[in-house]
């Protein structure tokens, strides 16, 4: 069985070539289905990076060729303008592929966590058999160590993900988490999004026009406010999240001071992702309140993914153990099934011998009947545990076929077939 | 010679996480894996030396300072490794393990792996045992308080770094910093109850050990009322707990030694 990839991702193509050939999970399924054909299996996996169609067959070529003319059909453009983008894996090289997408080492953003499921997703709705199970499941499995035996995906990668992640490192769980957003553009949208994802709750919107704040709380189902009822506000939440585009500070240090004694001790985070700034960079000295700007972010989320990055090399190390594991399997395949004839063919002569024998192993007692069986089965399995035991060496090498072929040949196995 | 067998693998461990702590504080990674195993291996080798003890002893062994020593650093190290298993708690390891280390060794320099013990009155082993395990508890929330105070400065300082190393949130360090002491004052309580009446029933005089104890107690529980009654939380509730604690460590020795 012979393993392909054919695919176009972020690497080589333009998202506007990438959004050409884009399938959704019914359009992947029936791509997948149309190809698996005459034993042949197919996994379509799409997604706004890449689309890979991985494909497995006895010969490998002919459905290959199949899956890379489905891909010139969705791209609507001739192969030869599309053969630039397009890349083609074959066997171990594919199966190090997948497990590299699935680790989240081949994303724009090393380590992203989402990728994991639309591997899941693709393999699901796909048409595999043996091979693309086997390699899908271990490629899961793959993705899988790689993140939890590396910090690959544990840190944040955007400057909401790390405003929402410096909450958490204050206020542990963000579940009921009360958050204020000062404006109301889509900054402060896209931010609060991330902290809602993660358990809090926008308990209000303050804007200057409260139009806007209204429109906006209405989305969260929070409370809109005008910029005056920020200082009352302050008491009763937990982060503050500002992004207007007033050229003054909104939040003044003597504002949070008088709301950090009426909260009792309970801390305040403030992220203000305004330039210019929304909040008093004094305010930051304050007693458990905690004020985090657009600059320091950035900086934060610098540091994150140059952090990925060095452990993305601990996780390549992960998924290339994985990929000879898979190289391992694939291989033992083909010497399987002349391990299996060469047994089956002893087993048959030892059989036919005992049996012609009969008339003179009648006059033996049951006892000593048994002692013969079990040494002829010895001697057969003495002979063969080597040929065994280098044929599943010479496996994981490439002269594991010419083994099989040699054994079949040397043995007559599968003649009597013919 | 079969205690001393245990106890230098015990310090050799507990001293090996200590330094494997401050390794993982500056580059995360097999160092905190080298810590824990080191901290865990220790604590088996201790737990191992204080059954010799038990066994060898004809009475409660660990009644003497020294053997009290031995036996509250074996319980300040099994109190952290209740949290110090989860990845998130295990920096709190690099404030308990030099001081479980440097207990271990005093114990050791003042004969308290050696002791057979003399008293076999199961009241006063009892009340010895929950003291040090209240004592332990103190601990701990001094271990959690350092690190509220660690964590919160990098968070002041917005280090680009914070989350390269896996720390509790400050809030769960608050808490649990507090709920570790109203545990360890219940425990306290107790054992003060015991030694009353282990007082009582010997007929002995109030000592100034004991007048100690009863100024950690007032010295905690009011750190506790404040706690309830005012607005003592975060950054002054850490330090507030950093300063009884120390105040502890002066005043236990002292007031023993005086007795």
């Amino acid at each position: 069985m012979r393993l392909a990839l054919v695919g176009i991702s972020h690497v080589r193509a333009p998202v506007e070539l990438r959004e050409r050939v884009a399938l959704d999970l019914d359009g992947s399924a029936q791509l997948s289905a149309l190809l698996a054909t005459g034993g042949a299996e197919a996994v379509c996996l799409s997604t706004c990076n890449r689309t890979e169609i991985y494909v497995a067959s006895e010969d490998g070529v002919e459905i290959e060729a199949r899956a890379a003319a489905a891909l010139d059909a969705l791209s609507g453009l001739a192969s030869e303008e599309l053969a630039p983008a397009l890349y083609r894996l074959h066997d171990e090289a594919a199966a190090l592929h997948l497990f590299r997408v699935a680790a989240g080492l081949d994303s724009m953003v090393p380590g992203e966590g989402e990728i994991l499921g639309q591997v899941r997703t693709a393999y699901e709705a796909g048409t595999p058999g043996t091979a693309l199970d086997r390699l899908f499941r271990q490629a899961l499995y793959a993705g899988r160590k790689a993140r939890t035996q590396t910090a690959i995906g544990e840190s944040p990668a955007s400057v909401p993900a790390a405003a929402a992640a410096l909450a958490q490192q204050l206020f542990g769980s963000l579940e009921g988490r009360r958050v204020l957003l000062v404006g109301a553009g889509k900054v402060s949208d896209l931010a609060a999004r991330n902290l809602l994802s993660r358990g809090a709750e926008i308990a209000s919107v303050a804007n200057r026009t409260l139009d806007r704040a209204t429109e906006l709380a209405r989305r969260f189902g929070a409370t809109p406010l005008g910029l005056d009822g920020v200082a009352a506000e302050l008491e009763r939440v937990d982060v503050v999240l500002t992004s207007t585009g007033s050229p003054q500070p909104v939040v003044t240090r003597a504002v949070v001071a008088a709301a950090l004694r009426a909260r009792r001790g309970r801390p305040l985070f403030l992220i203000d992702l305004a330039v210019p700034r929304d909040v008093d960079s004094a305010v930051h000295e304050l007693d458990g309140c905690f004020l985090y700007d657009i600059d320091d972010l950035q900086a934060v989320v610098a540091e994150s993914l140059s952090g990925r990055r060095r452990e993305a090399e601990r996780a390549e190390a992960i998924v290339a153990v994985e990929a000879e594991r898979f190289r391992d399997w694939q291989a033992s395949r083909d010497v399987v099934p002349a391990i299996a004839s060469l047994r089956a063919r002893a087993e048959e002569i030892r059989s036919g011998e005992l049996a012609k024998a009969e008339g003179r192993l009648g006059r033996l007692s049951e006892g000593d009947r048994r002692v013969v069986d079990a040494l002829t089965a010895q001697i057969v399995n003495k002979l063969l545990h080597l040929p065994t035991v280098r044929m599943k060496e010479a496996a994981v090498t490439a002269d594991g076929v010419l083994y099989a072929d040699a054994v079949r040949h040397l043995f007559g196995l599968g003649e009597e077939e013919r | 010679m079969g205690a001393e067998l245990l106890f230098w693998p015990a310090l050799f461990a507990y001293g090996e996480a200590s330094l494997a702590f401050a390794r993982e504080a500056r580059r995360p990674g097999v160092a905190g894996r080298l810590a824990i195993w080191g901290v865990r291996l220790g604590w088996l080798a201790q737990t191992g030396l204080l059954l010799l003890q038990a066994v060898r002893a004809e009475g409660f062994p660990w009644g003497g300072w020294a053997g009290a020593l031995n036996l509250f650093a074996w319980l300040v190290v099994g109190a952290y490794l209740i949290w110090g298993c989860r990845p998130s708690f295990r920096l709190l390891g690099l404030a308990v393990m030099p001081i479980a280390a440097a207990l271990l060794l005093v114990a050791y320099a003042g004969g308290g792996i050696r002791e057979a013990g003399g008293r076999t009155d199961a009241l006063l082993a009892l009340h010895v045992a929950l003291m040090l395990a209240g004592f332990a508890g103190f601990t701990l929330a001094a271990a959690l308080s350092t690190l509220y105070l660690w964590h919160e400065r990098r968070l002041k300082r917005r280090e680009a770094t914070i989350f390269r190393l896996r720390v509790p949130a400050l809030q769960v360090l608050d808490r649990l910093g507090a709920r570790t002491v109203a545990v360890s004052l219940l425990v306290l309580t107790l054992g003060i109850a015991l030694g009353g009446v282990s007082l009582a029933l010997d007929g002995g005089r109030f000592d100034a050990a004991m007048g100690g104890a009863l100024a950690v107690w007032l010295g905690y529980g009011g750190f506790l009322l404040l706690r309830r009654r005012t607005a003592l939380h975060g950054r002054r509730s850490a330090r507030a707990s950093l300063v009884v604690f120390v105040a502890v460590v002066v005043v236990i020795p002292l007031t023993h030694f005086a007795s």
